[in-house]
């Protein structure tokens, strides 16, 4: 028997706390993918974030760091400038990035700091039970939003892969989704992608990743995926926003 | 025969294999619970199965191994 | 011999910080505090430093978070409003056992207030002032040497116990110039068995404060606990002057122990016996300074409206005998001033 997938050895045996059908678990297990297959556990640190992948350090065979709230770019600032020859790999949630940790994740990618950072956005605060966000769609009902989010009271949506992709310290900025089977696949090769120019010493490498929340959206997993392809797409769109020119 | 196995006691039955299986004989719900109270996936008529990968793809709890005949 | 300089207060502390193995920087400016940030920056490229202009305090207190998680020498400097936003990651590196070095440059506050020289901060340094059940340990000079000699102190205290140091400096010690003799320069080697640094021979280490339930939560609570115990048994560090025979000791740290030196002489001349205990560590607070002395009066000076006498109140036995003067807004009292105040409150 030829071995098609299995559970990569870099996940340890815990108990994934996400709910079922949770998009986290799904990029958990690329980054973990990834980690094996170019051979990187010896180099890997994350940094985790606080949000629904607060307890990750528990799933993973690798040097682990939990941050504060919207902290994780600048914790990792200090870990890469420790470290330069290891793989730093921020984790972030749309709670966590876009609000919290603005200023962070800004400056991060303004001075170009050589680590990557995947962003996993749900639209949505998943941890603390399905808040409004400022990723959350125009419309969208949460519990802080009951009424679904109105420009006058909440602005709009952050589109973080073009803003990031638009500063000049950031090498590399894509947004991808894991709403079907070949989407996952790019959204790996794209966190491939991400930590190669990473171990190239390039500037910041930056992945968006549309992700499903099926219990803060109140939908079924399966409907969930089925609502970012009609319409979270639409605020999101797929596409690589800053890419390395030729020879870069 | 190819084969698929599904660690059922992690599976919390999100059913995206199901969903994206392209054979649809395959997978199906468990119609009893797991220890964490999901009915968990499973497999069977193993023998359509063409060993492509996509329900280890989808799955959020990296619960399923597939392996090829060859 | 070590050489002896003419220095300032904030270049005395980088320089020494530099000797000790400390190749990381990461501040934002704030008066009186941004000698400290200019030092480094200006020597990194000779002396192979790291030194990054964060764009707020919190983050630059973060960066330290992770360059200590690393096991190697970290600092920022800062000061009241700065600190204040530094808060949040004192409490996450008291929890996470990440021993890096603040220096916290105080003036008077509150809010933005003024850039001269304050005590205001007591409350803030010492009890915490983060979130949650911790301490740092405060070290606190009242020389330009002693900012020299805390740049090394303060790391070997914070990596031997796994907790941030905080440096309590004020801003006239930051700006003054003495003649100082700084240490040796040490190249730094750590290999701490808890280090984040990729796990490579080793099973993973993982560094995080995030509570698996109440009653694991509790146990890491106890531990935390434990240590402090530990530090406060351990660390107690003042110094006195002529206390032996006096009828009143003043207790006063930072740069208003010097004035009181001279309101000693000043007290002394004037048939009143004074004498000072020093608090070196404002945490652990030197409680065991005051059982060597149960019966005498105590005269508390600080530039703040009474923070320090607090503890001093819980250290003595009768805390009817502790009085306390303090000036406010960055005013500094003359030795004169505090020998009139002690007239008044012990010649009667």
């Amino acid at each position: 028997m030829k071995t098609v997938y299995e559970r990569p050895k870099v996940l340890t045996d815990e108990y994934m706390k996400y709910c079922g059908g949770c998009g986290h678990g799904i990029i958990n297990k690329l980054i973990a993918e990834i980690i094996e297959e170019e051979n990187l556990a010896e180099k890997a640190i994350m940094i985790w974030p606080i949000g629904c992948s607060v307890y990750a350090d528990r799933y993973f065979n690798v040097d682990s760091v939990c941050a504060l709230h919207g902290r994780a770019p600048a914790t990792g600032t200090g870990i890469k400038r420790a470290l330069e020859d290891n793989l730093v790999v921020v984790y972030q949630g749309d709670g966590d990035m876009v609000s919290e940790g603005m200023a962070e994740i800004m400056h991060a990618g303004i001075r170009g700091e050589k680590f990557t950072v995947v962003f996993v956005n749900n639209a949505i605060y998943g941890m603390t039970g399905g808040q409004m966000a400022p990723t959350t769609l125009m419309e969208q009902k949460t519990s802080t939003s009951p009424q679904g989010r109105s420009a006058d009271n909440a602005g709009f949506p952050v589109n973080m892969a073009e803003i990031i992709g638009s500063l000049h310290g950031c090498h590399y900025s894509e947004r991808v989704a894991v709403n079907s089977p070949a989407n996952i696949r790019k959204t790996k090769e794209a966190i491939r992608k991400a930590f190669k120019y990473q171990l190239d010493g390039k500037g910041l490498s930056f992945v968006e990743i549309v992700s499903p929340c099926p219990t803060g959206w109140g939908v079924s997993p399966v409907k969930a995926l089925d609502w970012i392809g009609e319409t979270v797409l639409n605020q999101y769109p797929l596409g690589v926003f800053k890419a390395p020119k030729e020879g870069e | 025969m190819n084969r698929v196995t599904i660690n059922e006691e992690i599976c919390k039955e999100c059913e995206y294999c199901i969903t994206f299986c392209p054979k649809k004989t395959i997978l199906k719900k468990k119609d009893t619970l797991n220890k964490k109270g999901y009915y968990p996936a499973i497999a069977e008529n193993l023998e359509d199965c063409i060993a492509c990968g996509i329900c280890a793809t989808v799955c959020p709890e990296a619960a399923i191994k597939v392996e090829k005949d060859v | 011999m070590a050489e002896k300089v003419f220095m300032q207060g904030n270049e005395a502390f980088a320089e020494s910080a530099i000797r000790s193995g400390c190749k990381y920087f990461f501040g934002y400016p704030i008066t009186p505090s941004s000698e400290l940030p200019e030092y480094y920056a200006k020597k990194a490229p000779t002396e192979d430093l790291v030194f990054v202009q964060a764009e707020t305090e919190v983050s630059a207190f973060n960066m330290i978070a992770g360059v200590a998680a690393t096991g190697k020498r970290a600092m920022t400097a800062t000061s009241g409003p700065g600190f204040s936003l530094g808060c949040e990651a004192m409490s996450y590196m008291a929890a996470a056992g990440l021993p890096a070095v603040v220096v916290d440059v105080m003036r008077p506050g509150p809010a933005d207030g003024d850039i001269l020289a304050a005590q205001g901060d007591y409350f803030q340094i010492v009890k915490g002032g983060g979130h949650g059940d911790y301490y740092t340990i405060v070290l606190a000079p009242y020389s330009v040497q002693e900012m020299s000699d805390f740049g090394r102190l303060s790391f070997e205290l914070a990596e031997k116990y796994r907790n941030p140091v905080v440096v309590a400096s004020d801003g006239m010690l930051s700006k003054m110039m003495e003649n100082v003799e700084l240490p040796e320069k040490i190249e730094v080697e750590n290999n701490f068995d808890w280090a984040i640094t990729g796990a490579k021979g080793r099973e993973h280490n993982v560094i995080t404060t995030c509570a698996l339930g109440p009653e694991q939560w509790e146990q890491f609570n106890l531990d935390l606990q434990a240590k402090f115990n530990l530090i406060q048994e351990n660390e107690q560090r003042w110094e006195e002057f002529q206390t032996e025979d006096a009828d009143v000791i003043i207790v006063a740290y930072g740069s208003v122990a010097r004035i009181a030196l001279t309101a000693i002489k000043i007290a002394r001349e004037n048939g009143i016996k004074v004498g000072m205990i020093r608090p070196i560590t404002l945490w652990p607070f030197p409680k065991k300074a005051f059982d060597k002395y149960p019966d005498k009066d105590y005269f508390v000076v600080e530039l703040s409206a009474g923070q320090m006498v607090e503890d001093v109140k819980l250290s003595v036995k009768d805390k009817e005998r502790v009085e306390f003067y303090g000036r406010l807004g960055g005013i500094s009292p003359t030795p004169q001033e505090l020998f009139e105040k002690m007239k008044e409150l012990y010649t009667k």
